[in-house]
């Protein structure tokens, strides 16, 4: 087992048990820094398929921005205490029986898929980097391109349409 | 690696999500829960993309990029849609003092 395979391996479980603890945990500040390190697993498994481009900007916009604006909302709105009501026992036992038996289902499925014997290419193969995938970016997905920066565009002033505090709050019941 | 252990890692890790949304009720841990899925998906993206690249590199040498690109216009649209979902938490704090989603269901009276 090299090198690889053991990173593999660590940041497997490092995922998972993140993801499970952004789950577990009450306090949603705690949720967002769990999910940062899942973010970081992420981008090491990028890494270690030699896809340094997405690893990059997958820390640069998640970890970077979506991280910071979750716990700017979460912070201005002063929610960083336990004050999530106690739910029906029942439902949550519903909610992971349900979630238990779909991972059932699915790995059941793909247990003896036509892959089984097909492996994922690690370290090796340059398709993840930055040259090639600017290259097919721009030279073959220009239009998606330029379309996702309205796309961008657009939910700025959406963002901004839907945050804004309105001037009078009960002269107009149907703002915006 | 063999393929078959990234689709068992991305299927925890989206089920994990999948459960995560149900069982919770905190708006936030909600959409936190969404972006485990999205990164669920595009692990296995980028996983399928190298593994067609070691098939048909080959024939052509640029075979998988469509994969990664598709990634890169997953986290695109995953940033919009954080802006203006968040935005719209915002909102319906100012607006009913909760976040949670239980207090949604006014919509249907």
């Amino acid at each position: 087992m090299g090198v690889t395979q053991i990173l593999f391996w660590i940041l497997s479980v490092l995922a998972v048990f993140s993801a499970l603890m952004v789950v577990a945990s009450k306090n949603p500040v705690y949720s967002v820094l769990w999910l940062i390190l899942i973010f970081f697993a992420i981008s090491g498994l990028y890494l270690l398929l030699n896809a340094q481009f997405l690893a990059i900007v997958n820390i640069i916009v998640y970890a970077g921005a979506i991280m910071v604006l979750f716990l700017f909302v979460i912070m201005l709105m002063n929610l960083n205490r336990d004050n999530e009501p106690q739910k029906n026992k029942w439902m949550k036992f519903a909610g992971i029986v349900s979630g238990g038996c779909l991972l059932l289902v699915l790995v059941a499925a793909l247990k003896n898929a036509e892959t089984k014997s097909a492996v994922a290419e690690m370290g090796t193969g340059n398709i993840g980097l930055i040259e090639n995938l600017g290259k097919a970016l721009f030279n073959d997905y220009v239009i998606p391109f330029e379309i996702s920066s309205v796309l961008f565009l657009s939910a700025m002033v959406g963002a901004v349409v839907l945050g804004k505090k309105e001037a009078s709050q009960n002269s107009s019941s149907g703002e915006s | 690696m063999p393929i078959n252990y990234y689709i068992f890692l991305s299927l925890t890790l989206f089920t994990i999500g999948i459960v995560g949304i149900l069982i919770r009720r905190n708006a936030i841990i909600v959409f936190m829960c969404i972006e485990i899925m999205l990164n669920a998906v595009n692990l296995l993206l980028v996983a399928f993309s190298k593994m067609h690249h070691l098939q048909g590199a080959a024939a052509m040498p640029t075979a998988g990029t469509d994969g990664q690109i598709f990634v890169f216009f997953i986290m695109v649209v995953a940033a919009a849609e954080v802006t203006v979902g968040l935005a719209i938490i915002v909102m319906m704090f100012r607006n009913i003092h909760s976040i949670d989603i239980n207090f949604l269901n006014r919509l249907k009276h």
